[in-house]
């Protein structure tokens, strides 16, 4: 079907209008656009999952170090960690946070991963998606259902903005990663449309003017570990969400300011490593190290 | 004009660690090998901005080397790209400036060989990019579509000619662009279709007088 959904307005009246999920909107969507089968827009969406999986699987027993030395070794001891002393979130909670990190430290390693949306914000939704279809025991049609949810948010906020640290800072990175997958969980736990849509507006408005001031120019320091810090507010946005705690800004004007905040931060703050933590002075003790 | 799709936030599955700055390296000389068709004797890479900041920490050279040798963005030869045989018969090297009327991440491709050319693009975001110059010509090529691009004098009737042979054999014409450095000299055509074109077309087209080169530019895969 041929639908217009750049904005969160839009989406939503879809949705009432047609007496459709999200996901159901998006996949027509595709396949109209793509003039393919909406099967086999579902289908190229579990190759993505089987891929996440992968990269988790290949991840989590991983501490080979990235080219710089800098990382790869914390998903190892945060096991190391679990396994000795539990988390005090439970079973979820570590899996959500491990899951992240293997994915990420995959990344850094140059290995392969799948960009969601984008390389370095890699391990936040497959983090949560896939800890909770294991913990969940979700379906593929499950996870197929989380996934599109998910990626609908991304393609209406990259109507108005790209996805790249360089334009946006990090807000567009894991910033956007966050709101995808906390509608990825509302999906989950049958939350309805609206509160899909809300808890994407809540995880973003508490990221706005997130920097990207990657330590030596590489995605390690601290794209690492701000996924699982991410994987994990996303839950946070989606708990409140599903109580109906509404961002008062509604989505769309949340997103505009997430734009306009973008274009206010300095070029040093974006992708440059000019600013922030890499103009700290360990982080230019770090650079210069690793230029020699 | 610009079709966006889930895919383009749920992939690629790809060698990390930067989508713009390592699959968009990537795509960039996919699409460069696709327009220079040859294998370059020499070849220079220009990197702009946060190209050059930061490009050598996300892989960014090697991106660009492995595309343009047409490897894919999931491809386990990027990591090791520089010890591969063919790499290691051509002569290359990189420089590394700013210049604050190119976009963030933007470089040129100076290719020396059979032919010489000189290709500029961006990475836009998420993996996604645009071919921006070839030489003197502003062009627009992202890899979304099968691509035809013209070089030929700038005289009435070249469009409708080409334009004609495309439609003869039934297939849609997306968009069309053509740019030119001056009335009656050379002039370029961008025409993005909807299918595969045939050999056959793309002969009588070059076969058309005043047409210098005709390229079919192929779409990028996921």
């Amino acid at each position: 079907m041929e639908y217009s959904i750049n904005t969160f307005e839009k989406l939503l009246e879809e949705c009432r209008i047609n007496n459709k999920k999200i996901y159901e909107i998006m996949q027509e969507k595709e396949a109209y656009d793509l003039e393919i089968t909406v099967e086999t827009v579902r289908e190229k969406v579990y190759k993505n999952i089987l891929a996440m999986k992968a990269a988790i699987k290949n991840g989590i027993n991983s501490k080979e170090k990235s080219y710089s030395g800098l990382c790869g070794d914390d998903c190892y001891k945060l096991k190391e960690k679990y396994s000795k002393v539990p988390s005090l979130f439970g079973k979820l909670y570590e899996k959500i946070t491990m899951y992240s990190l293997a994915t990420t430290e995959e990344n850094l390693r140059m290995n392969k991963i799948v960009a969601c949306p984008t390389a370095g914000s890699c391990g936040i939704v497959p983090a949560v998606i896939i800890a909770l279809s294991e913990e969940k025991e979700l379906t593929k049609d499950d996870e197929i259902n989380a996934l599109i949810t998910a990626g609908t948010i991304g393609f209406v906020v990259s109507s108005k903005v790209a996805m790249a640290g360089a334009v946006a800072g990090c807000q567009a990175e894991c910033g956007v990663a966050s709101m995808m997958a906390a509608a990825s969980v509302v999906q989950i736990l049958g939350g309805n449309e609206f509160q899909i849509v809300n808890a994407a507006a809540l995880a973003i408005k508490n990221l706005l003017g997130l920097t990207c001031d990657p330590v030596a120019g590489l995605v390690e320091i601290p794209c690492v570990k701000r996924n699982a810090f991410l994987a994990v507010h996303a839950i946070t946005a989606a708990e409140l969400a599903l109580a109906d705690i509404e961002s008062k800004i509604p989505p769309d004007e949340v997103i505009d300011a997430m734009v306009q905040t973008g274009q206010l931060m300095s070029p040093l703050l974006k992708e440059t490593s000019k600013g922030g933590l890499s103009l700290t002075k360990s982080g230019i003790l770090l650079n210069e190290r690793l230029g020699k | 004009m610009k079709q966006r799709s889930l895919f383009d936030v749920i992939s690629p599955i790809m060698i990390g660690p930067s989508s713009s700055h390592t699959a968009g390296a990537v795509r960039l000389g996919l699409l460069v090998k696709n327009i220079y068709e040859l294998t370059p004797k020499r070849v220079k890479f220009i990197l702009y901005n946060s190209f050059a900041q930061t490009g050598r920490g996300h892989g960014t050279d090697k991106g660009l080397m492995a595309g343009l040798f047409g490897y894919g963005v999931d491809s386990d030869h990027i990591k090791n790209i520089f010890t591969m045989h063919q790499v290691q018969n051509t002569v290359y090297s990189y420089e590394y400036a700013q210049n604050p009327d190119r976009h963030p991440n933007s470089v040129d491709f100076i290719l020396d060989g059979e032919i010489n050319m000189k290709i500029s693009g961006n990475s836009i975001g998420a993996g996604k990019v645009e071919i921006i110059k070839i030489d003197d010509f502003d062009v627009k090529i992202r890899g979304e579509f099968n691509t035809l691009l013209l070089f030929y004098k700038d005289k009435p009737g070249m469009i409708s000619k080409v334009s004609t042979l495309i439609q003869d054999e039934n297939i849609n014409i997306a968009s069309l662009e053509c740019d030119r450095n001056a009335r009656g000299q050379t002039a370029s055509m961008c025409i993005c279709l909807d299918s595969e074109i045939s050999a056959d077309i793309i002969n009588k087209i070059q076969k058309i007088d005043d047409v210098y080169f005709v390229r079919n530019v192929k779409k990028l895969e996921d």
